[in-house]
């Protein structure tokens, strides 16, 4: 009986705790939910944030696609994605979604080739060919045309890909669509593709693994985890014939080139001539109109405060923790894009 | 004048009648989240079976951006693994069980090896991925490079080794006491007899825990099909088909469950999702399949 009794009370206390915690969800904390490549970035901003306004924030690291999935069912007040939304997204949240630029990031490819420590020089057209199979040795004469320097070994080329669907992934595909007419026709852009060639890695650990481990492989990660772990990558030619190296400097460069009105523009095969081609935006997302469900317009403001608070001073935590800083000409439209979010009609931001 | 002995079994009966339905409840509450899941599955899968229909099972590309789903890959890879990961297991789940069942039941070799062997069940399954990408995958790639595969390391076969220690335990620890619970009467009379100690295991114990044992190989074979985390780190994860048999072995596969914690985060339209839950929906049948013909096998060779 008293078994009973002390689980009685345990149900009781533990539904208090939680009708406790329901009423403490008030309007100064704030939900969002994305991707996890801006996570560490995101930490680090609304800590800071929280320690001069009275705002608390939870951010949930579940991906992309999760976080247009919450933002859709406006179980948050913002969404984080490495992508800007696709048709389907739009159709389903069938109200207007605002696309705020808050970093930017680069893909860098990774090699392992003993006796090679030389950065390479790789054309984006080469990159997808050997992605697609067709370019399957070190020495094939298309490597050597722009390594003329390097003594590359004859051996096979083992292609690694990331296997979880990612933000990585689409920026990669993005850029080899752009520039090889074959791996748009065959391939394609999304977070996860039909692979042609290669092995798959989970995560940039998985990836950065397996380059690390066979000789010969060739692999892709993300710019901040490859400076993380010092690793070695190679220059990519871009568009005006360069070959750049990727930096922080060089994916804020990819990104200071005009850009459109509502922020949604991929990055990838840059116009800017000192640009690192594959970059990308990573974007905040939020309702154009923030009346909805009931928010209050505490609420709504709290959320543009919090993101004008991103762009503007957040962008100093960015470089320490390996993200690139937004460009002037990025910064410019997402002030535009953050002042056109209204509630109940009347815009919110002056 | 009241009688104390009424009261005090009035609520001694009050309690077997609550027992009784709190041991109802807690059975049919496993059976109502088990019905629950299936439920699940089958509606959010349907859109992918109305856009793909049957053809999902032995289609074999799986292609996110043109939306075209095939599930034979990864059904393919999932059979593939498990069982390559049983027959490895299985002389050491028996000679485990043997060992620690009949020769050695007491002492602290006995003890030692028995808290072993149910600690390799209470590592996470993320250890052993990255223990086998990092200790066993290079071993495999000399190997690999020996024989003339396609030197990757990484693949059904490193997966299937690290499987196959994982589902060890399984076996091994349920193998152990039921030989030991064999009735000595039974091992006296053979040695009685003058059985030797093998002819013993071979013509009492073994046939007399049978069905047993085999239970255990079946839980081990369930932990295998569904095991994700280390595999996915192993296995390659490439929806290519292998076109010889030594590739299919030692090249690099896709299993369902991996496919799955993979791409389910960044699924970015419904039939992409609802696919990518039709094929938790096909292990969840496959699962099901394999359980109930080891269940007849059980009664096939129980002897009744």
């Amino acid at each position: 009986m008293r078994v009973i009794k002390s689980l009685k009370l345990a149900i009781v206390a533990i539904a208090g705790i939680c009708i406790t915690l329901s009423a403490s969800a008030q309007d100064n904390t704030l939900l969002g939910a994305g991707g996890t490549f801006v996570y560490p970035l995101f930490s680090k901003i609304f800590s800071e944030y929280g320690k001069t306004h009275n705002v608390k924030v939870n951010y949930q690291s579940i991906g992309s696609g999760g976080g247009i999935l919450q933002l859709t069912n406006k179980t948050v007040d913002f969404g984080e994605s490495d992508a800007p939304l696709n048709p389907e997204q739009t159709a389903k949240l069938g109200v207007p979604v605002l696309h705020i630029p808050v970093a930017a990031g680069a893909v860098v490819i990774t090699y392992n080739i003993p006796g090679v420590t030389a950065s390479l020089n790789l054309t984006g057209k080469d990159l997808a060919d050997i992605y697609l199979g067709k370019i399957t040795k070190w020495n094939s004469a298309e490597i050597k045309a722009t390594n003329k320097n390097v003594n590359l070994p004859d051996m096979p080329i083992v292609v690694v890909h990331r296997s979880d669907g990612s933000g990585t992934t689409f920026i990669f595909t993005d850029y080899l669509t752009k520039v090889n007419e074959e791996w748009a026709k065959k391939v394609g852009k999304a977070g996860a593709v039909n692979w042609p060639a290669g092995l798959g890695g989970k995560g940039n650990e998985g990836v950065a693994g397996l380059v690390k481990q066979t000789p010969g492989a060739i692999g892709y990660n993300e710019l901040a985890y490859a400076i993380q772990n010092k690793m070695t990558y190679a220059a990519i030619q871009n568009k005006s014939g360069k070959f750049i190296a990727a930096t922080l400097a060089s994916t804020t460069l990819a990104s200071n080139v005009e850009l459109p009105a509502d922020g949604k523009v991929s990055l990838t095969n840059t116009d800017n001539p000192k640009g690192y081609p594959i970059s990308s935006f990573t974007w905040g997302l939020l309702y154009k109109e923030q009346n909805y469900g009931g928010r209050s317009a505490a609420r709504a403001k709290h959320a543009l405060d919090l993101l004008w608070y991103v762009v503007h001073d957040g962008q100093k935590f960015s470089a320490p923790l390996n993200y690139a800083p937004l460009s002037k000409s990025a910064l410019k439209v997402a002030e535009k894009i953050l002042k056109s979010a209204t509630f109940g009609g009347k815009p919110i931001l002056k | 004048m009241k009688n104390k002995r009424l009261d005090l079994s009035y609520s001694q009966m009050k309690w077997e009648t609550i027992f009784k339905r709190i041991l109802v409840i807690m059975s049919v509450v496993l059976l109502v989240i088990v019905i629950g899941i299936l439920i699940t599955l089958i509606m959010e899968s349907m859109p992918s079976i109305k856009s793909l229909g049957i053809e999902y099972l032995w289609g074999k590309v799986w292609d996110p951006v043109n939306n075209v789903y095939g599930a034979y890959p990864f059904l393919m890879g999932t059979l593939l693994t498990s069982f390559t990961a049983l027959i490895i297991s299985i002389p050491f789940s028996y000679a485990i069980s043997i060992y620690l069942g009949e020769y050695n039941t007491t002492g602290w070799l006995s003890n030692l090896l028995k808290n072993t062997i149910e600690l390799i069940a209470a590592v996470p399954s993320i250890i052993y991925g990255f223990w086998g990408l990092f200790v066993l995958v290079p071993i495999v790639r000399t190997i690999e490079s020996k024989i003339g595969v396609a030197p990757y390391g990484v693949g059904i076969f490193a997966s299937s080794l690290v499987l196959a220690v994982m589902i060890i335990p399984y076996a091994a620890s349920m193998g152990t006491s039921l030989i030991r619970m064999v009735p000595s009467p039974l091992k006296e009379g053979a040695y009685a007899l003058g059985a030797t100690r093998f002819e013993v295991i071979r013509s009492v114990i073994l046939p007399f825990t049978r069905s047993g044992l085999f239970a255990g190989i079946l839980l081990s074979l369930g932990r295998a099909l569904g095991e994700t985390m280390a595999v996915t780190l192993l296995i390659g994860n490439t929806s290519a088909i292998a076109h010889t048999i030594k590739d299919a072995f030692f090249g690099p596969g896709n299993t369902m469950a991996s496919v799955i914690a993979n791409e389910f985060t960044e699924a970015d339209h419904t039939v992409y999702l609802s696919a990518l839950i039709e094929l938790g929906l096909v292990l969840f049948f496959v699962t099901v399949i394999i359980n109930l013909i080891g269940k007849r096998i059980i009664s096939k060779y129980t002897n009744k």
